[in-house]
């Protein structure tokens, strides 16, 4: 067992009136998770941190937290890869609720926003086909876990959170994309709006922080694209 | 203290609780339903489960030969009319899925491709490559958002459940955020909490599967079924439990002891198959309880490795391609790397059993209705008679979608119709609850929560594991009881109002230990072994059908040992018969197609 330093930035809203970074030393051995870390804080040291968790597996998305600035999965970050003080925050670009907890509500407004169902008019009871290759057109975009680590990672969401965002654009393309749905015209409203996928700078340090290797900054990229096709389309229109 | 009112609340956004929700709205669209979860849906635990979900598919397969996988497999404890009807229902739940959206994967041809599981004579799983439960999750929640008259209460805790008499008329809840109590009135309400796999040490579950739902409906006098059946799957990581999923043997992983053999030929599950060439019902593609019960002997006789102190197997990939495990496993090949360190196309994995899932839980009919008008339960804090005494893997997933329909839609027409609730009493039971609340809070000596729940935990592995005697179960019990006198000792040290972690951990600590007693008083009534409940006991080491072809029933007693009785197992065309599997099983299922009036 090894000794590490963890910062862990604390806020309590009931008390603090702006956050503060407090001091914690943890054992951990090469495969301590900054996940463990902070539940063996919250288990020995400090039974007010707070902070959500759940699966430990890298799939529920909850636990995501800025560690030495980036934001990482806790349960996917392992000590062994720091050898000096680590800072622990809660998300960036989003409110604090208190210590390493953030309000989501924003981010699943934005999720919701763009329908994230499939839309078309089939009444059958047989199941469509897709053949693999259909379906590999947007399988990588269907694997986000929600995570929300994108939107710390994303400037222009940090500037302006009524951006969309990587994630929920990235949904949007998920749907686009999948050869069952129709609803694209639903969703370009979303994303050629102001907000909608031009907000985005192609600064693709989501791609960079994603866990699940998605590269979102690859389907805002697709949906700018579709976006100037769908604005050329409608000149022509009468 | 705030007061809702809505016409049928939902506890829990798993699968369950998503797919229910969305039934009540397709069903009665002039209703309010409120879907509340301690966690934002898609945290549901779900989320987690990798292999996939069974129907029956191919034209070579049948009903009756789902029907008759599930009833042996669950060494014959499952109500048979329920298995007829779910093997019957599957197949319709898992292509609405499709219609909404769910990416199934695919044959060349755009057909969905159906693997190996353990248990089930043909390929009849559907999946989402390595993460179905997680594709079933999302898109259920995504599908739910169409719905306006679905309105969530995301982080929110069930504290209670409002009665009006015997009638269920709404939910106490903990609004996490501010830590002020709700009250919320509702016409039925539907529990979709998940399992408690987290009442024991090591276990596949996420922390927040600790068995709240289960632990209430007791308290308020529904029957806990079958608990003494847990199951522990057979490939969890050593350490943290992390799931491996059986998909892996499905597509031909198999299992090795430390001397490089494959063990399970030893086990009745034989003889030993050529690698890569996987054969249903033998070998690796054997149940998970026999398979986790192997372990427990091979570990015995000194033939496990060792992984940082933890006795393991070892599940080799290493003859099927980079390519297919990409294609099959990518989940399973970026949880190895990051949690073990292994590359599965080179080094097999380290691997043992871990806690899973509850067979057990909440004592419902076929309808999903609980004995309490107005409660109805469904998913893995229900016992509708599905699963028996052992669930196959891929049952569950669609026992959600199967359930979760029927729970949705039986609320819905009860809520529709059902008399007016007296809801005078209620404030006086809020305020009752929030004065129990207050009182929780204050200084504790020596203890704390994260103590009484590691030595819950550690109790629970130790009295109610793989194997089991009636000493191990008798000093189980009473080091529980121990604990809840503990508990009764405890306080909450932290006051404040804004996610109080530790009030929270401290309410599921102690619906756990309700549920862990449970889960040991009914181990120790059942004096037989079957399924996943095997006892070591002289006398006891075999089915005994005799006595025991029927479910526990438990009935919550307040600073007591719960109430025990026994309910007959519904058996309506599958007569008990020897569960086998390997080679003997080819015989077996000839001898019981070929009886005439035995299929549904």
């Amino acid at each position: 067992m090894t000794e590490y330093q963890l910062l862990i930035q604390r806020y309590d809203p009931e008390h603090d009136n702006e956050p503060r970074l407090q001091r914690f030393t943890v054992p951990g051995d090469h495969t301590t998770s900054m996940l463990d870390a902070l539940l063996y804080v919250q288990q020995k040291l400090d039974v007010t941190l707070g902070l959500r968790w759940s699966c430990r597996m890298a799939i529920c998305g909850s636990c995501g937290v800025m560690v030495n600035g980036i934001p990482k999965l806790g349960c996917k970050t392992f000590l062994r890869d720091y050898h000096s003080e680590i800072v622990i925050e809660p998300l960036a670009h989003f409110a604090v609720e208190k210590d390493l907890i953030v309000d989501m509500t924003q981010f699943l407004a934005h999720l919701s926003a763009i329908k994230p169902y499939l839309i078309n008019d089939y009444s059958g009871t047989a199941m469509h086909k897709q053949t693999p290759a259909q379906l590999a057109k947007y399988q990588q975009f269907s694997n986000c876990i929600n995570c929300g680590l994108c939107y710390s990672a994303c400037p222009q969401f940090g500037l302006n959170p009524e951006f969309l965002g990587p994630a929920a654009i990235t949904l949007a393309q998920r749907y686009n994309l999948d050869s069952r749905d129709n609803g694209k015209a639903a969703r370009m409203p979303q994303l050629n709006g102001k907000n909608g996928a031009w907000g985005c700078t192609f600064v693709g340090f989501c791609s960079d922080v994603c866990p699940k290797q998605l590269d979102p900054a690859a389907a805002v990229n697709q949906a700018k694209v579709e976006s100037a096709k769908d604005f050329i389309i409608s000149m022509f229109k009468p | 203290m705030q007061i809702l009112q809505t016409d049928i609340i939902v506890v829990g956004g798993g699968g369950a609780g998503l797919r229910a929700a969305i039934a009540a709205a397709e069903a009665a669209p002039q209703l309010s339903i409120t879907l509340l979860s301690k966690v934002y849906p898609m945290r549901s635990h779900t989320v987690a489960a990798e292999g996939g979900a069974a129907a029956v598919t191919l034209s070579s397969d049948s009903a009756a030969a789902h029907f008759h996988d599930t009833v042996s497999g669950g060494d014959w404890l499952a109500d048979q009319p329920v298995v007829e009807f779910f093997v019957k229902q599957a197949y319709r739940e898992l292509v609405q899925l499709e219609h909404w959206g769910c990416p199934w994967s695919r044959q060349q041809d755009g057909n969905v491709a159906v693997r190996r599981f353990g248990g089930m004579k043909t390929e009849r799983t559907w999946f989402a490559a390595d993460k179905t439960g997680f594709h079933i999750l999302h898109t259920l929640f995504q599908t739910s958002l169409k719905y306006p008259a679905i309105k969530r209460l995301d982080e929110y805790f069930m504290l209670d459940l409002l009665r009006a008499g015997e009638q269920v008329v709404g939910v106490l809840a903990l609004a996490l955020n501010s830590g002020e109590l709700v009250q919320i009135q509702a016409k039925s309400v539907i529990l979709a909490t998940g399992g408690a796999g987290r009442v024991f040490h090591y276990n596949t579950n996420g922390g927040i599967v600790t068995g709240d739902g289960m632990a209430l409906a007791y308290r308020h006098g529904v029957a806990l079924r079958d608990m003494e059946f847990v199951q522990y799957h057979p490939t969890g990581l050593p350490g943290s439990g992390i799931l491996i999923t059986e998909a892996c043997r499905g597509e031909g992983a198999v299992l090795l002891n430390k001397h490089g053999k494959r063990y399970l030929q030893d086990y009745g599950l034989g003889p030993e198959t050529a690698l890569g060439q996987p054969q249903n019902k033998q070998m690796e593609l054997g149940p998970r309880d026999k398979l986790s019960q192997a372990f427990w002997h091979e570990q015995q006789a000194g033939r496990c490795g060792d992984y940082n102190g933890h006795a393991v197997v070892y599940l080799d990939l290493r003859h099927l391609s980079r390519a297919h495990l990409q294609q099959r496993l990518p989940f399973i090949c970026e949880l190895a790397k990051a949690y073990v360190n292994i590359d599965p196309a080179l080094a097999a994995i380290p691997i043992r059993p871990a806690v899973h899932y509850t067979m057990g839980g909440i004592a419902t009919d076929i309808n999903c209705q609980t004995t309490l008008p107005g409660l109805y339960a469904v998913g893995e804090c229900a016992s509708v008679g599905l699963h028996g005494a052992n669930r196959l893997g891929s049952n569950s997933l669609s026992e959600l979608l199967v359930f979760g329909r029927v729970a949705g839609e039986q609320a819905a027409q009860y809520a529709s119709q059902c008399p007016a609730a007296d809801s005078r009493a209620l404030s006086v039971q809020s305020e009752m609850s929030q004065r129990w609340l207050n009182r929780r809070f204050g200084t504790n000596t020596t203890d704390s929560v994260a103590q009484l729940r590691h030595d819950m935990t550690l109790t629970m592995e130790q009295g109610c594991g793989i194997y089991r005697t009636g000493e191990s179960l008798l000093h189980c019990q009473q080091q529980l009881q121990a604990l809840q006198q503990r508990y009764q000792q405890l306080k909450v040290t932290d006051r404040s109002k804004v996610f109080n972690s530790e009030l929270l951990q401290y309410l599921e600590l102690g619906f756990g230990l309700d549920v862990a007693l449970a889960i040991c008083s009914a181990a120790m009534a059942r004096t037989e072994s079957r399924g996943a409940h095997q006892r070591l006991d002289s006398g006891m080491t075999v089915r005994n059908d005799g006595e025991f072809l029927c479910h526990s029933q438990l009935y919550y007693k307040a600073n007591s040992l719960p109430h025990l009785s026994w309910q007959a197992v519904q058996i309506s065309s599958l007569p008990p018969a020897q569960r086998s599997y390997g080679v003997n099983n080819a015989t077996a299922e000839d001898s019981a197609d070929s009886t005439p009036g035995t299929q549904p």
